[in-house]
């Protein structure tokens, strides 16, 4: 019963298109986003997930498709005629209304009773409640992001949409806001759609996320999922950091697939395998990366590397990060956790790499092995 | 410290505050005059720019000059009315023109200049012409001033209310339209009171201009004679002090406007402080 009232209010786009004079910023886009659910679309900047956000908010027109909420079609519906709110970027806060008119300006358009105590109560949810009768300057942006919330959270939206709502603040003020977005979500228990930049702040806060990049979505899934078998360079490379070697498939054998890296065979689990035969990439998370001298014992029973030489090494108190060059000439990242049972390796030692084959995942070649990396 | 490079000190430390009273000063002392005077008792005397002897008959009787009061008044409603109608028409242009993309609006833009650069005198005498061709259907007096006054006043009234909706954030509107306002209650309760201090500024600098102007009213106003219009006249045999009563009254409203915004805002200041 339950489980059919919820799911009547969940979100589906289905191939929904946003075509502006000279690009598309959205391409056929398929999203099903659960009732209750913290749903976070990532990407870089002008990847259309700003875009898409807003054609669910109502604010861009698409081009074509559909956006239905539960049964009804609210594709063409006007912003005000869907039960859908927005926390806006630069918050948008009216500088005219005090924070309670601010707060209160939803219900008032909806004629809803009880406006005070409706309003009270939020201003007290997220900590507002001695400010309602300043104006929006008067107060400091974390105290702004949290009324903006609040304007849009007391209007028990079937759906809230939240574009980029931490990036104005400092990153520690970010932190905590994090963990109070999450906290605010589980309590209220609203669908909360959440675009962002942030590969952190998507896999902290989200139950799902969606990977976009060049308005479609790459990849799609709980974030653990995604971090541990990406299946394009792009997820690879944008979530979190992949050392990305060149192979040969040579077959596939029980529950693996054989690839020849360089001249060393290696297996991928078949499940993580995204290509079966020809050219791939095989992609290895560098905390996944063990690091040994020369000889030495690894715990790792599966691919072994020799022949490394440490070309960097930067301490960084939890972990070591080092650079290795193989005897191909690339150089792989790895990370060492400094749990003190190994020593550190200097620059220019020669140092075997293994990892387990379990980590390891097997991308089509035809992918940029650079796409999805950020230059700072 | 040798009493020169003292001095130097002193010097440079208060150049800039004196330079400024200095400007201000400047700027006031003809309101000044014009206050003094009006409390001036020429007598017989035919030399009425000079200070005789204190009175306070300009301002008890300050209709006595034949024909001025009505001057007054005549100004007045035109400065009224042409205000009410060009800031009427030169915010919905200031709209049209910021929120709409059409063909020609960056010509249009271009061309709501135009009146602000011509020379008074030429756009006077063209209206006269245009009046007296049409004379079939208007004849020179209050409307012909009327309508001359809202073309002056209409560019400015664009220029002004255009620079405050080019500034607000489109954002807030679409924050309205996101929480159930629907096009009407976004326009009223967020467009409108977000630029209405640009459209009361440009109310303001309307009167001001429709109120004091000359040239243009001197060529179309057939029979009339605006307060401007008097004062000119009355200069040629010597201006009635009533003149500086008026111009002290003005300077006092205009004065009384400013500070009450200023004290409104400082009121609302302290009542969000407490």
């Amino acid at each position: 019963m339950s489980q059919a009232s919820e799911g009547s209010r969940s979100l589906h786009l289905s191939q929904l298109t946003k075509e502006f004079a000279t690009f598309t910023a959205v391409k056929a886009l398929d999203l099903d986003v659960p009732h209750g659910s913290f749903f976070a679309l990532l990407g870089p900047s002008g990847c259309g997930k700003t875009t898409t956000l807003r054609m669910v908010a109502g604010l861009e027109t698409p081009t074509s498709g559909s956006i239905r909420l539960g049964d009804t079609d609210i594709t063409y519906a006007k912003p005000y005629q869907r039960p859908v709110n927005t926390v806006f970027q630069s918050y948008a806060l009216f500088p005219h209304l005090d924070i309670y008119e601010n707060v209160a300006f939803g219900l008032r358009r909806r004629k809803s009773g009880d406006v005070d105590r409706q309003v009270k109560e939020m201003l007290d949810l997220v900590e507002l409640g001695t400010q309602a009768r300043k104006k929006p300057p008067q107060l400091s942006g974390g105290q702004q992001q949290r009324v903006a919330l609040a304007r849009a959270l007391i209007n028990r939206p079937d759906v809230l949409l939240l574009d980029e709502p931490l990036g104005a603040l400092d990153l520690k003020l970010r932190r905590a806001m994090q963990i109070e977005l999450k906290r605010i979500q589980t309590e209220v228990g609203l669908t909360f759609v959440h675009v962002t930049h942030d590969q952190e702040e998507a896999m902290t806060m989200a139950d799902t996320v969606a990977v976009m990049n060049a308005g479609v979505i790459e990849q799609m899934g709980a974030p653990a999922e995604l971090y541990e078998n990406p299946r394009t360079t792009f997820v690879a490379n944008f979530l979190g950091q992949s050392n990305l070697i060149a192979g040969k498939v040579l077959g596939a054998e029980g529950d693996f697939v054989k690839v020849d890296m360089h001249g060393i065979t290696v297996s991928i689990p078949q499940e993580r395998a995204h290509v079966k035969t020809g050219d791939g990439w095989v992609g290895i998370r560098p905390e996944k990366v063990l690091i040994a001298a020369v000889g030495e014992d690894i715990d790792a029973p599966g691919n072994h590397l020799d022949g490394g030489v440490v070309t960097d090494v930067s301490f960084v108190g939890v972990s070591t990060q080092y650079l290795v060059r193989m005897p191909w000439g690339q150089e792989l990242q790895v990370f060492e956790q400094n749990t003190g049972r190994r020593r550190l390796f200097n620059k220019g030692e020669s140092v075997d790499l293994s990892w387990r084959p379990e980590y390891a995942f097997l991308l089509d070649a035809s992918q940029d092995v650079n796409a999805g990396i950020e230059d700072d | 410290m040798s009493p020169l490079a003292r001095t130097w000190r002193w010097i440079k430390a208060h150049v800039v505050l004196g330079l400024g009273l200095l400007v201000l000063v400047y700027m006031f002392v003809p309101i000044a005059v014009v206050v003094l005077m009006s409390f001036n008792d020429p007598g017989k005397s035919k030399n009425v720019y000079k200070f005789r002897s204190f009175t306070l008959d300009n301002w008890t009787n300050p209709c006595h000059p034949a024909g001025m009061c009505h001057a007054v008044g005549l100004s007045l409603g035109i400065g009224l009315l042409a205000t009410v109608v060009a800031t009427i028409i030169g915010t919905m242009a200031a709209f049209g023109l910021v929120r709409h993309d059409f063909k020609g609006r960056s010509f249009a833009n271009t061309v709501i200049f135009l009146p602000m650069a011509s020379p008074e005198i030429v756009m006077g005498s063209s209206l006269l012409a245009l009046f007296i061709s049409g004379s079939k259907i208007i004849t020179l007096g209050f409307w012909t001033i009327f309508i001359a006054h809202v073309m002056f006043c209409l560019s400015f009234v664009i220029v002004t209310v255009k620079a405050r909706l080019a500034g607000l954030d489109d954002n807030l509107e679409q924050a309205a339209m996101d929480l159930y306002a629907n096009e009407r209650e976004t326009f009223w309760r967020i467009t409108f009171p977000l630029v209405l201090p640009g459209i009361l500024g440009a109310a303001l600098l309307a009167f001001s201009l429709s109120f004091d102007d000359f040239i243009i009213t001197n060529l179309n106003a057939g029979q009339e004679t605006t307060f401007p219009m008097f004062v000119y006249g009355a200069a040629q045999r010597g201006v009635p002090m009533q003149v500086n009563v008026i111009g002290t009254l003005m300077f006092l409203i205009a004065i009384v406007i400013v500070l009450g915004g200023e004290l409104n805002n400082r009121l609302k200041a302290r009542a969000l402080a407490s």
